[in-house]
């Protein structure tokens, strides 16, 4: 190896252990509670997640967990709006110290983020009027349901319901909104966050589960590598369960119960 | 970028291409039959009816003729349950085909009717013809005679519109198109095929309605 390109390994290498050493000193946590201030990164654009209320202020689930952890850790919260696009980029650029984003865990970003326990459930579902006696996809036979065409649950409830069941497949989200709230249909396969819009602006076609066609409840996502603040955060979230508040969020934004297993 | 075109992964979804095709034929047929009686009767109100006919007439003519196709068809199936009339896709889109071809062929037919001299009238009722027959032969065949290219034509443009009824779950060829292309992702393919059959459909028609004219209405230009 030539003297020059031996140096510069050794500059790498001492860089390599320099950037080691950063992440391994103060915990994010102790950084958090010496700063006073925790930033957290929210939607803007999700309904009833995170929206900009008539206020201007946000407002959604998504904002009050975000403003409960500051709570609990006895700093501000800094609320910081990101897209589901930019919303890992934000957490590993270190712009946030936390994303509560509608997050769902998968394998790809468990390589590259940890995730808390889950904090609200978020699932494709079939939903109905009250009077719609459905419990599982075989009761659908002979009725009609309405989906977004090419939308994730339209697919999987293609394939789960019976072949005497018309799927009437619409255009957009609106429109399949708009036939179950005009009456149309009376079934429809959609997001909870969807029939959760539909219960506020609609009471008299309040929608309710029938069955879950995929679920993907929501996390916390948090850098690696950050064991003390992962366990506040679940602790908090423990708390929040046990004392309700959980369930308190999910009636009042989702307008549902939470479901089994949280 | 060079696209390979693979139309072999339209062949598993046939079916669903021919119930669209037939789905539009149907429609198109259907609600052509009855636009066109709708614009008949509607051109020889404004022509002949009592004033506050004539007036309800001209209002419809002016809603229909002045707004878009889709709205209608919204209107008609996500409005009308309201109401209370809950009406299922196809009987949606069917309504809303023949109000509005209703509405333009009665504008094509009364251009018809407007250029019959009022002699021709007068020596039908001289020949103590009745008010319905100086209106069926002296009346409405010279002025389907005039229009029928103009109406052929409104026909055509009627069927290729049907294309949105789609929006509302009806399953027509662009229904079929959609749903292709968001199971294979092959859009290019899916609206390739897609609209040679609505080219197809539109030549077919022009040439039947052709041939129509010529045995309903000897003489007729076309």
């Amino acid at each position: 190896m030539k003297p020059a390109f031996a140096s510069l390994f050794a500059l790498m290498l001492g860089a390599a252990a320099i950037a080691n050493a950063s992440s391994a000193r103060a915990e994010a946590l102790d950084d958090i509670l010496a700063a006073k201030v925790i930033k957290i990164a929210v939607p803007t654009d999700y309904p009833p997640f995170g929206a900009i209320g008539s206020d201007m202020q946000p407002q959604g689930l998504d904002i009050d967990m975000a403003k409960l952890i500051g709570k609990e850790l006895g700093v501000k919260t800094e609320l910081v709006a990101v897209s589901s696009a930019n919303r890992i980029p934000y957490l590993q650029s270190k712009k946030v110290d936390l994303v509560i984003s509608t997050l769902g865990k998968n394998p790809d970003r468990e390589k590259v983020i940890d995730f808390s326990a889950a904090y609200a459930p978020f699932f494709m579902g079939v939903f109905g009027a009250r009077d719609v006696a459905v419990t599982k996809p075989d009761e659908l036979m002979g009725k009609t349901v309405g989906a977004t065409r090419g939308a994730l649950e339209e697919q999987e409830l293609s394939k789960l319901a019976p072949a005497s069941t018309t799927i009437k497949r619409y255009e957009d989200n609106n429109a399949t909104v708009a036939a179950y709230v005009s009456g149309q249909v009376d079934i429809f396969a959609s997001g909870n966050a969807v029939a959760a819009v539909i219960a506020d602006r609609s009471a008299a076609r309040a929608p309710t589960l029938k069955f879950v066609i995929k679920d993907s409840p929501c996390f916390i996502g948090l850098n690696k590598d950050e064991p003390k603040l992962l366990a506040k955060v679940n602790e908090i979230i423990a708390k929040a369960r046990a004392s309700g508040e959980t369930e308190r969020m999910s009636q009042a934004w989702l307008k549902a119960p939470l479901p089994p297993g949280f | 970028m060079i696209y390979k075109l693979q139309f072999v992964d339209l062949l598993p979804y046939w079916d669903v291409l021919a119930r669209g095709l037939v789905f539009t034929i149907v429609l198109t047929c259907v609600s052509t039959a009855a636009g066109v009686a709708v614009g008949t009767c509607g051109a020889s109100a404004r022509a002949f009816g009592p004033r506050w006919l004539a007036g309800v007439v001209a209002a419809y003519v002016e809603i229909i003729r002045n707004t878009p196709f889709i709205v209608q068809l919204f209107f008609v199936y996500f409005g009308l349950p309201t109401l209370g009339l809950k009406l299922t896709e196809a009987e949606a889109a069917f309504l809303a085909m023949t109000i509005n071809l209703g509405a333009y062929s009665t504008e094509i037919i009364r251009a018809g009717i407007e250029a019959t001299p009022k002699g021709l009238i007068e020596a039908g009722v001289s020949l103590a013809m009745t008010r319905m027959q100086v209106l069926r032969h002296v009346v409405l065949k010279p002025a389907f005679q005039k229009t029928w290219p103009a109406l052929a034509s409104q026909i055509i443009i009627v069927m290729l519109g049907s294309s949105v009824v789609s929006q509302i779950s009806a399953e027509d060829l662009t229904y079929a198109a959609n749903f292709i292309q968001s199971r294979n992702f092959r859009a290019f393919e899916a609206y390739f095929v897609v609209a040679l059959a609505y080219l197809l459909l539109a030549i077919t028609a022009r040439a039947l309605l052709r041939g129509l004219g010529a045995r309903l209405f000897p003489g007729a230009r076309s």
